[in-house]
């Protein structure tokens, strides 16, 4: 269950994770925007909680064409089309609250 | 390694038990601002706030989008304006407040505080100035708070400003009595102030700090209350260990916040404030965690005992995340902005005798608290009194924030909005208080040791 990527915070990582109902063809769509622009996946996680299909993706915007925030309203929409929540967060905030050191 | 299962967590904790950052307040000092011409005083002062804090609404919206938790307040405090404004030639200080309203609002932040007074010892002229002008200021802005400190451990209580303090709320609350009261909301009475503290209404920034700073107040009684959940009948050692696991994770995201607001404003780290502040929001509350300990209602027998333990957990889990702790720091239980407390006062379990027990052991004291509106000034003093001494006695911050709504009594209900909530009036012992209010004076500063 955890992400074989351990790289050097050198540019911003941003985890990306994608919550809703399992169907085919999300996590597709997902990759399919990242592809479109330069935005490099370094792992991808998915597990299946409740019946609720959970996934998390950790990418890296150092070669993108594309700001976070732009990203984030991209990932919003996508999301409201397949009936998923998309979020895509700087990964600072996950190493805070559960790495020491 | 970053497990999906930290990821998820930390996601639950944001979208489904309200972690936020509460507030990320710059700190500001207007020390160099003074000067014997009102007018000039004024434009420096505004001039000051609007440059020091040009960016701080963005930055806090940035850095709340990137990370995606919200940030829910961006906010300002300044010198106490009564050291500032001393020197000048103007009467009283409404022009100051008008001017602080007016940069707060051209800086788009949610409130300003500093419109203070320190007097644990005495007045200055410049104090008695501020004093006098705290209600008129109050009810004529909308973004100023006002706080006055008359106690502490190591000065006694200054009786004769507790005094005055209680005519003071009863003009305020009857300057704004078309919105019930409300200006009351915006003016705190203190023993032990703190110059550091992020929260308002009783932000302001001590002579102590450097020139600006930013600290963080973080929150989270949600995600304490869904976390305690977990271990339902299980001993007290189990329910302080996870509270303290608890405030650790979301104290680190204020420290993470805060660092990066520091950064990106090129301004000092202040300190992270770790206070467990409630909203009126459904799953956002104080008393909720109390309960979930095994109390049938907050204000229950136990609940002073209840509260002990997740102060001091909160604290002993937050200090370890953190660089810099200040501020308040402990579990905050304003009635009207925490809907458990809410629901306790208005089923009766909850009395003011209660809270007042109960902030002998938590930060800060009796927080917004609507009392019938016939209460008179010297029993709101009384009231003040008896909290400063709380605080000075026990070495720690007390504070009132008391709002007597007039034309309202035990059984009326308050409205006040948004994260003020509402506020159902509570029962205020009418024996009087008068004679002992007219006394004045100081009342000694207490020994330190003998401390039975």
């Amino acid at each position: 269950m955890e992400f074989e990527y351990e790289g050097v915070l050198l540019s911003m990582k941003v985890v990306i994770t994608v919550v809703g109902v399992d169907r085919t063809g999300i996590i597709a769509a997902v990759s399919q925007i990242m592809s479109e622009h330069k935005v490099n996946i370094l792992t991808i996680n998915q597990v299946i909680l409740d019946g609720i299909f959970n996934m998390a993706m950790i990418v890296d915007l150092e070669e993108a064409s594309i700001s976070l925030d732009k990203l984030q309203e991209l990932l919003k929409e996508k999301g409201d089309a397949l009936g998923v929540e998309i979020r895509a967060q700087n990964r600072k905030i996950f190493d805070a609250m559960h790495r020491i050191g | 390694m970053l497990t999906i299962q930290d990821v998820l967590e930390t996601n639950q904790m944001i979208q489904k038990n309200n972690l936020d950052v509460r507030t990320i307040t710059m700190g500001i000092s207007l020390l160099d601002c003074c000067s014997s011409d009102g007018k000039t005083l004024c434009r420096n002062i505004y001039d000051k706030i609007t440059s020091y804090g040009e960016h701080l609404v963005e930055t806090g919206n940035a850095i709340g989008s990137e990370f995606g938790v919200p940030i829910i307040n961006k906010r300002v405090s300044v010198t106490p304006i009564s050291l500032v404004a001393g020197a000048s030639d103007l009467k009283n200080y409404v022009e100051v407040a008008k001017t602080l309203d007016k940069a707060a609002k051209e800086i788009g932040i949610d409130f300003i505080g500093g419109f203070s007074a320190l007097v644990e010892r005495g007045f200055t002229d410049g104090d008695r100035r501020l004093i006098d002008s705290i209600a008129e200021s109050l009810a004529c802005t909308d973004l100023v708070c006002s706080s006055v400190a008359v106690g502490s451990t190591k000065a006694g209580i200054n009786m004769d400003a507790v005094a005055e303090m209680g005519r003071v709320y009863k003009e305020l609350a009857e300057l704004t009595k078309e919105q019930d009261a409300l200006g009351c909301a915006k003016l705190v009475v203190f023993s032990n102030a703190v110059e550091d503290n992020p929260f308002m209404a009783g932000a302001f920034h001590g002579v102590t700090n450097g020139d600006s700073c930013v600290s963080v107040g973080v929150s989270g009684p949600g995600v304490v209350k869904k976390a305690l959940e977990n271990v339902q009948g299980q001993p007290f050692d189990v329910v302080a260990e996870t509270i303290k696991k608890t405030a650790f994770k979301i104290t680190r995201v204020g420290q993470l916040v805060a660092m990066e607001a520091s950064k990106r404003l090129h301004v000092p780290f202040g300190i992270i404030d770790l206070s467990l502040a409630p909203t009126p929001a459904v799953g956002d509350s104080v008393a909720a965690i109390l309960e979930e300990m095994g109390l049938e209602s907050c204000g229950a027998h136990g609940t002073t005992a209840a509260l002990a333990l997740l102060n001091d957990a909160v604290k002993k889990g937050g200090l370890m995340a953190s660089s810099r702790v200040g501020g308040l720091s402990g579990a905050f239980i304003p009635v009207s902005e925490d809907k458990g407390m809410l629901e306790a006062v208005g089923r009766g379990s909850l009395s003011l005798e209660k809270l007042e027990a109960m902030t002998c052991v938590c930060s800060v004291g009796l927080d917004m608290i609507a009392i019938p509106g016939n209460t008179s000034a010297a029993t709101i003093s009384a009231i003040i009194a008896d909290e400063a001494a709380i605080g000075m006695i026990n070495n720690k911050t007390t504070a009132v924030r008391v709002i007597p709504v007039p034309g309202k009594d035990v059984g009326d209900t308050v409205e006040f909005g948004g994260l003020l909530g509402y506020c159902p009036i509570i029962n205020v012992n009418t024996y009087k208080s008068d004679a002992f209010i007219a006394r004045g004076g100081r009342i000694p500063a207490p020994m330190r040791s003998l401390t039975n």
